[in-house]
This record gives C-alpha cells, sequence and structure tokens, in this order.
C-alpha cells in the first residue's frame, strides 16, 4: 500500500507542491532530449538512405567537436577551424563510402552495423592520437554563442534557462527545417528519398548511390558537429558521450528508424521521460535510474506499437 | 476399372472446409464470404487471376491470417480462426509462392525440420546425445531419406538449400512438408516458374504424392494446362469471391469464370 | 590430397550423424585436445596461461552462447555481458550461502540464474525483431549493470563495491583465489569449455539446433511447420545466457579473481558480439577463432614495438591498437562477411583438391 502511494500518489503530489520544479525537470528534460533528437537525427539520416545501422554516430559527434577544439587550440581561429571541421568531415564521409559502403554493398545489415564498430574503434584512437585523451573546454564563446542563464520568477518560484540551451533549441530547429527543405524540395532530396525506399529502383533510374552515401554521410557528420558544440558548451568535450549516444537508440525506437520528426519528437520525450523519472520515480530505488529508464520507456512502447511513433504499420507476407 | 474411375472411389467424404469466410486488411478486402469444402483423398485447384485471394485463402486455411468472419471445419472440429501451430499438429501440410526454406541449413536439415512436430527429445537428452536423443534423431532420419528417395533428391542431401537452383528447391519444399506427413497438403504455386521439363516432373510427384501416401492436395496454379489435368475438382476465385466451383469440365465452360478469367487470358 | 573424405562409407545413419564424420577432423581434435590437456600445462609459463589463454577459453565459451543465440536462432543480443555479470554475482552469492559446496559445481549452477534472467529478458523477442531486439537486450544490459553497484548485498555490502573471490580447495589444491596456480585454473576452465561446447555441439546437430535455424532463417515459415516461436525464442535465450552466465563466473573465479560491474558493462557485450562476428555467425568453431583474435591481437600489437626494438609511449600504442583492432575489423568484414570460421573452411576445401584443382 505505502509502496503504490510512493509509486502512483506521491510524486505527483510533488509535483503539484513546487510547480516551479516541475517545469526546471521539464525544460531540463527537453534540452537534454534536443542533444538526444540530434544523434538520433544523424542516424536516420544514414539508416534511411543507405540502410546502415551507424553504431559510430556518437564518436562521430566527439570526433567533430574534438577536431573543431582541437584546430583551435593548435593557433587556428574559431570559425576558421570551423569551417576546418566540416572539410574533415567531408572526407570522412568520402573515406567512408570508399572504405567501407561501397566493399560492403549488398551485406547483411549486421554486417555494415559491425563494420561501423570498427569506425567507431578507428575514430576513438584517431582522435585520441591526435587530439589526446583528456577532456576539452568547447570554444563556445569564439564561435559567438551565448553564455549565462536567464531566471525567470514564476509559479512561487523561479526556473533558471541556459542561453546555450535556447540557442541549442534555435539551432536545432533551424538544422531540422534546412534538412527538411533539402529533402523535399531539391533534386538531390529527391534522389535520396528515391535510394531510401529502394536502392535498385533507384539505381535503375540512374542515381549515383556513392554520391547519395557521400552526401548523407556528410550530412550526418555536419549535424554530428552541431551536436557536438552544443553538448562540449555544456559539458566537457570528452569520450564519454559515446555511452550517451547510445541512448539514441531507445529515441529511434520510439520515432522509427526511418523517421526525422520521429527522432526529434522521440528525442525530446525520452529526454523528458528520463528526467521526470529520475527526478520523481529516482529516489524510490535510490537513484541512478537514467542510466537505463530511456530504454525501459522504449521497451514498454515497443510492446504496444512496433513500429514506432510515425512508422508504418509492417503486414507480414509469405 | 478404369483409371479415372479408380481415382474417383477414392475420394471420400470432406475433410476440410470454410464457410463464409472474409478476410479484409484495413480497408481492403481479400476474401468475401467464400464456402467451399475439401474431399478426402482428392486434388483441389483454387483458381483465379492475380490478386483474386488464392493465397490469402491458403494463409487463412493453415492459421497465417485470422479471417474476421467465417468458420473453417476440420476434420470434424470447427475454428473460427486457426492457429498455425495448431494446423501443423492437425495435419495440414504447406509450401509456399515464394519458396520459404531455411536457406542456411541444408537439404536434409531442412527436411528433418519437417519431423519436429513428431520429436520428443527434450534439452537435457540432446544436450548429452543420450541413447534416447540418438535413437529418435536416426528413426526420424530413416523417414526423411524415404521422402528423399521418393522426391529423387538424394544427390542435394548435404547442399545448403540456398545453393540450389529454383525447381528444386520447390522440391525440397515439397518434401520438408511431406515429413510432416501431411493429411491435407496446401501447394501455393508449386510450379511457378519452372519450365515445361520441370512442370511435368511436379505434377507427377504431386500426384504421387497424392496416390502413395493418400494426401489430400489443395493446390493453386496459374497453368491452365496442369490444373485441368491432375485436379478432381476446381474453385475459381476472383476479386476474393468465389465464382465457380466444379469438376474441371464444369469449371471450363462456365460463363462467370470464361468473363473473368480463362476469357481474358487465352 | 592430405584431407579428403574419399573411401570413408558410412553404413549406418549413427555413423553419418556423428559429430566429427571425418576421420582427419577425429585425429585433428583428438590432438589439439591432447595439446591442450597435457602439452600447454607442463610448458605454458604462467603469463601465457594467465593472460592469453585463460582468457581466450572464458571469452570463447561467453561467445559460444552469444552465437548460440545470434548465429543459431538469429536474435541480436547486446546484453551479452550483463548475462555473464549475473553468472558472475551469483556465483559470489552462492559461494557466501554454501560455503563448503564444490566451487565447480556452484560455477555451473549460477549458470541457472543467468538463464532465468536471460528468459525475462527475452520476452519481449516475442514481439519485436532485429535491432529493435537489439535495443531491448540494451535495456538488460544497463539495468543489469545499474543493479551490479546499487545493490550492494549483491557483493556483500564490500565497502569497494566489487567481489574478492575466496580461496577455494578441490582434493587440497587451492582452485580459487590467490593461491590457486595458474595450471590448475587453466586445467578446470578447459574442462569445463570443453564439456559446455560439445553439449552445444550436439544441441546443435539435433531437433534442437534444427528449430533454432529454422527460427533463425524464417521464422513465419517455421511457425507454419509447426515449430512454437515462444518456446524456441525463450529456450534460445536460457541456453545461450547459460553459457554466458557461467563464463561470467569463470571469468571473476578463475581468471580476473576480482571484479566489479565495469567487467560487465556493454563495452564486454560489444566485445563479445564482436569475436562472434569475426569468428563466424553460427560457428563454434568460429567463436575460439574470434576470441582468440580479438582478445589475442591487442597483446601482440602492445608487444610488438619491444620485439621491434622501438621505443613507443605506452598510450600511443593503445591508441594505435584501437585503430589497428578497428581497420582490421573492418577489413575481416570485407574480406570474409562470414567469418574465420568460413576462411577455415574455403581453406579445407582447397587441401581437398590440392594439388590438382582441376
Amino acid at each position: 500500500m505505502h509502496l503504490l502511494y510512493s509509486i502512483f500518489v506521491d510524486p505527483f503530489m510533488q509535483m503539484g507542491h513546487a510547480p516551479d520544479l516541475l517545469v526546471q525537470t521539464l525544460w531540463d528534460g527537453l534540452v537534454s532530449g534536443v542533444l538526444y533528437a540530434l544523434i538520433a537525427l544523424g542516424f536516420v539520416l544514414i539508416f534511411k538512405a543507405s540502410g546502415v545501422f551507424n553504431f559510430a554516430q556518437g564518436i562521430m559527434v566527439v570526433f567533430a567537436a574534438l577536431t573543431l577544439v582541437g584546430l583551435n587550440e593548435h593557433g587556428v581561429p574559431a570559425y576558421v577551424a570551423l569551417a576546418l571541421t566540416v572539410v574533415v568531415m567531408l572526407v570522412l564521409a568520402v573515406a567512408v563510402e570508399r572504405a567501407i559502403l561501397r566493399p560492403l554493398v549488398n551485406q547483411p545489415e549486421i554486417i555494415l552495423f559491425m563494420a561501423t564498430f570498427g569506425l567507431t574503434y578507428v575514430l576513438i584512437g584517431l582522435g585520441e592520437l591526435i587530439f589526446g585523451g583528456d577532456p576539452k573546454v568547447m570554444i563556445s564563446g569564439e564561435l559567438g554563442l551565448p553564455s549565462g542563464s536567464y531566471r525567470i520568477n514564476m509559479l512561487g518560484g523561479y526556473v533558471q534557462l541556459q542561453k546555450i540551451d535556447i540557442a541549442a533549441a534555435i539551432i536545432a530547429s533551424l538544422m531540422v527545417a534546412g534538412l527538411g527543405i533539402v529533402f523535399n524540395r531539391t533534386r538531390i532530396g529527391r534522389a535520396l528519398r528515391a535510394v531510401a525506399d529502394s536502392h535498385r529502383a533507384a539505381l535503375s533510374v540512374g542515381i549515383s548511390l556513392e554520391q547519395i552515401w557521400v552526401v548523407v554521410w556528410f550530412a550526418a557528420g555536419v549535424v554530428a558537429l552541431a551536436t557536438g558544440i552544443m553538448w562540449g558548451a555544456r559539458s566537457n568535450v570528452s569520450f564519454a558521450l559515446e555511452i550517451i549516444a547510445l541512448k539514441a537508440l531507445p529515441v529511434l525506437i520510439l520515432g522509427g528508424f526511418t523517421s526525422i520528426p520521429g527522432a526529434i519528437v522521440g528525442g525530446l520525450i525520452i529526454g523528458v521521460g528520463e528526467k521526470m523519472g529520475e527526478f520523481y520515480w529516482g529516489p524510490l530505488v535510490g537513484g541512478g535510474i537514467e542510466s537505463w529508464f530511456a530504454y525501459v520507456i522504449a521497451l514498454v512502447f515497443l510492446l504496444f506499437r512496433p513500429q514506432g511513433l510515425f512508422g508504418e504499420r509492417i503486414i507480414e507476407r509469405l | 476399372m478404369t483409371e479415372t474411375e479408380a481415382r474417383a472411389q477414392r475420394i471420400g467424404a470432406p475433410v476440410l472446409a470454410v464457410e463464409e469466410v472474409s478476410l479484409t486488411f484495413g480497408g481492403v478486402r481479400a476474401l468475401t464470404e467464400v464456402s467451399f469444402d475439401v474431399r478426402e483423398h482428392e486434388v483441389r485447384a483454387i483458381i483465379g487471376p492475380n490478386g483474386a485471394g488464392k493465397s490469402s485463402m491458403l494463409n487463412v486455411l493453415n492459421g497465417f491470417y485470422q479471417p474476421q468472419h467465417g468458420i473453417i471445419r476440420f476434420r470434424g472440429r470447427e475454428f473460427r480462426g486457426m492457429k498455425p501451430h495448431v494446423a501443423a499438429t492437425m495435419g495440414i501440410g504447406r509450401t509456399f509462392q515464394n519458396i520459404a526454406l531455411f536457406r542456411g541449413m541444408t537439404v536434409l536439415d531442412n527436411i528433418m525440420v519437417g519431423r519436429n512436430l513428431k520429436m520428443r527429445g527434450n534439452l537435457l537428452q540432446e544436450a548429452f546425445w543420450l541413447p534416447a536423443a540418438r535413437r529418435e534423431e536416426i528413426e526420424h532420419r530413416r523417414a526423411v531419406e524415404e521422402i528423399i528417395d521418393f522426391l529423387e533428391i538424394q544427390h542435394i542431401r548435404r547442399t545448403p538449400v540456398g545453393q540450389l537452383p529454383y525447381g528444386l528447391q520447390k522440391r525440397v519444399e515439397l518434401a520438408r512438408a511431406l515429413a510432416m506427413e501431411p493429411s491435407v497438403l496446401l501447394l501455393d504455386e508449386p510450379m511457378a516458374g519452372m519450365n515445361l521439363e520441370e512442370k511435368q516432373d511436379m505434377c507427377r510427384f504431386v500426384l504421387d504424392v497424392n496416390d502413395h501416401y493418400g494426401t489430400t492436395i489443395v493446390l493453386i496454379e496459374h497453368d491452365m494446362g496442369v490444373v485441368m489435368d491432375i485436379s478432381d475438382r476446381v474453385v475459381v476465385l476472383d476479386y476474393g469471391s468465389k465464382i465457380a466451383d466444379g469438376t474441371p469440365d464444369q469449371v471450363r465452360s462456365d460463363q462467370a469464370v470464361i468473363d473473368a478469367y480463362l476469357g481474358v487470358a487465352h | 590430397m592430405f584431407y579428403r573424405e574419399v573411401g570413408q562409407y558410412k553404413t549406418s545413419y549413427a555413423a553419418d550423424q556423428a559429430l566429427l564424420p571425418i576421420l582427419q577432423d577425429r585425429i585433428g581434435i583428438a590432438v589439439i585436445l591432447l595439446i591442450a590437456f597435457v602439452a600447454v600445462p607442463l610448458t605454458a609459463s604462467n603469463f601465457a596461461l594467465d593472460s592469453v589463454l585463460i582468457p581466450i577459453l572464458v571469452l570463447s565459451l561467453a561467445a559460444t552462447g552469444l552465437n548460440l543465440l545470434t548465429g543459431y536462432t538469429g536474435l541480436l543480443s547486446l546484453g551479452t555481458g550483463g548475462f555473464m555479470g549475473v553468472g558472475a554475482f551469483a556465483c559470489y552469492k552462492l559461494t557466501t550461502f554454501f560455503p563448503n559446496v564444490n566451487i565447480i559445481f556452484l560455477i555451473l549452477c549460477s549458470g541457472f540464474f543467468a538463464a532465468a534472467i536471460g528468459t525475462v529478458f527475452g520476452l519481449p523477442s516475442l514481439r519485436i525483431k532485429g535491432f529493435y531486439l537489439a535495443v531491448a537486450t540494451l535495456a538488460a544490459q544497463f539495468f543489469l549493470s545499474w543493479c551490479f553497484i546499487r545493490i550492494p548485498w549483491l557483493y556483500n555490502y564490500n565497502i569497494s563495491a566489487s567481489i574478492e573471490v575466496p580461496t577455494k580447495t578441490m582434493f587440497g589444491l587451492a582452485v580459487t583465489g590467490p593461491t590457486a596456480s595458474s595450471v590448475t585454473r587453466y586445467l578446470i576452465v578447459l574442462s569445463i569449455v570443453a564439456a559446455l561446447v560439445l553439449m552445444a555441439a550436439n544441441l546443435m546437430r539435433g531437433r534442437i539446433g534444427r528449430t533454432w535455424m529454422a527460427v533463425r532463417d524464417m521464422d513465419l515459415a517455421a511457425e507454419l511447420i509447426g515449430i512454437r516461436l515462444y518456446q524456441t525464442k525463450l529456450l534460445a535465450f536460457a541456453v545461450s545466457s547459460f553459457y554466458c552466465g557461467v563464463a561470467g563466473a569463470m571469468m571473476v573465479f578463475l581468471w580476473l579473481g576480482n571484479a566489479e560491474s565495469e567487467s560487465f558493462n556493454i563495452n564486454q557485450s560489444f566485445l563479445i558480439l564482436f569475436m562472434v562476428i569475426i569468428g563466424g555467425l553460427g560457428s563454434l568453431l568460429g567463436s575460439f577463432l574470434g576470441a582468440a583474435l580479438i582478445w589475442g591481437l591487442p597483446i601482440v600489437l602492445r608487444h610488438a614495438p619491444d620485439y621491434l626494438g622501438l621505443h613507443i609511449r605506452s598510450a600511443t600504442v593503445d591508441q594505435s591498437t584501437f585503430v589497428i583492432l578497428g581497420v582490421l575489423i573492418i577489413f575481416f568484414l570485407i574480406v570474409e562477411p562470414h567469418g574465420l570460421a568460413r576462411l577455415w573452411q574455403i581453406g579445407k576445401q582447397k587441401l581437398r583438391v590440392w594439388p590438382f584443382p582441376y
């Protein structure tokens, strides 16, 4: 009885008693949700166009951020470093296409998945070899990103909003809008959608798969760079993100592997759900449930809607 | 007594029947109030143009799809819808239009899987390869080898089925279904995509199975010649509804069938 | 020329269904076992036993477990580390509760705890497949990792949050704990692994193995010929987790000597998955080859500069190891996506016709 009370009643009482804390928790959840959504976004891009379950998306974020900061440390001005990093991501995309995708075309999904594991190792090793393994501070000031926070008095308390988080949300929205335009309005976007639908059909009408793959991996690389900057501005640039990036997986389950809106909405739901779970229900079991709560949300969701939020229902045929 | 009469004598009472079966996917109607029966030992064909709902009908019969309305009767029992393993346990075997073999396994293993329902071995017996497990394995191997001989596929016993040509794969699939010792065998386009020679072989096997094992056969086929030759009775489906039912000769002269199907095709 | 089954006719189904129907294979396995049980213990150094052979054997067993699930039944799991952890912690608790029971018995028993937990986390496999299932097993991994840290009862409220292996003896010989000799531990690990792998091989040639592979190759068709998907998948999860659990228990009791939750984290799961994929999905031999390669390679790389007389900072070596390992993984996948076991098969095929390939 007491247990049921503390699970089903008490947390909601707390929310009612301290609405400002509730708003703060929601906001924090949304903010980490944006990060998850961005990682998931890069992932969806690649999965849609090349059918690759890209495990390396997380490490691409770290690698991009490391490159940016590392170049700056070596005396390259911030904006030049930014431009150079974009070039590095392009080189990476070309390299991935040449060294992994092209030789492994037509292999089963799991083989490509494992290959991106190999890529992860290579990127971890290279990143540490070139820039060292110590956490670095993101050059957010030099890039003109705001710092500090707003403090809004409301609901009998106050809510604190970091300016960088607001900037992150805006940049993320712009990027999604940009991708939407590219996908729906341009020639290359049409080719992308064709490839996503069927590799073979796209090939047969003369779309170059190689070119599309490079474009998509490059786009995912740029998304990774943006993610890396946002996330680096909030904590440090270190390899710890690799594990956090796995949180993109439940996001994908929620949103479906091929849906960009799904990635965004899923990311926000997971972010909020996780923070709420940790803050209100976590203490019941000793805290720290953030590490797995997202997966449980996704799992429960899966059992009721296996195709994801925006995925199409699959009718199995024989 | 002529051969036809001998066949006619073997055919017994209905073993399998569907009554008023309707199946929809979302808003799409795949089957509308279809009824027909299948008699013991007969070769029953289901024909119809593409998209007429033939495969859906077989899928309903062995429980892969659940119909929204209607009843399936099998050996005196009534089902609102079948469950795949119930169908399999009760002796309904099946082959598929797009071959559904286990591609990574050898021909022998594929057919041995068909014996699964007849095997009783448990985890411990098999892990320690106890005499019970060994005996069972050999006993079923013997049964499988008989089928292999029957269908003349001895030479490919150890070949992974993924490496076999199409025609042989179809034969292996038939072998796997036979290994279940089914009393009713559902064949979904057993001759699709075959050349004349392969078709003749397959026809022979289907009839041999019917004769030798006394298996009742329900088959879907597009080749009119084949259907008219080997089947005892024919159901014609069009747009998910039954438009004709009878002997090949009756169906051939049915005006609705000619309009819907034969008239267009030939 | 050297390798041919010509002339070895089978006159009974029993002979045809033997694990190793070909004489050369039987001789080969006998020689390997002889070396492993006799020659190695007599000659190998403690370093070779402790850092190379015991780890490879233990990891091979875990890889075998995962291979049963992923390679044979087609269910991708990223929870291997967690299931190994269940085995390890279960074994630790069992030694606390039953201090006088034979340790090998307890190690095997702990596998059953892992099997139970594995079955529970296998439940979602009834509704979902592929990568979706992989994420579900990831949930198991993170949840179990969390349990290993947050439930102090599991490590007997030890302040360091780690488990220390007590010294256990058999026939007056220390088997576990700091005083146990490498050779003793090696022989025990080898025996358990050999026995369990033999059992796996038996399972795979019989009915259960066939139903698993049928589910892997085409689950819908399997269902339609009367295989119960639920039971089959859950059994695969249970057996696989049993193997992983035993491997986890051995890892702590017979190899590391102590362990904390870190030893059973997500990276461990990925490492085992690597071994299975590089070795060959659906091949027991592959589990061993994969484990040997993935474990052995970094050791070779780490020592290579010394042998070559180069002086490189150890950090640099570690980082290069990462890069080289990554490149090699990609390389192997490109050269032979079916793993080392397939390379071995191709080699045998070549030997069969050598020296006249046409």
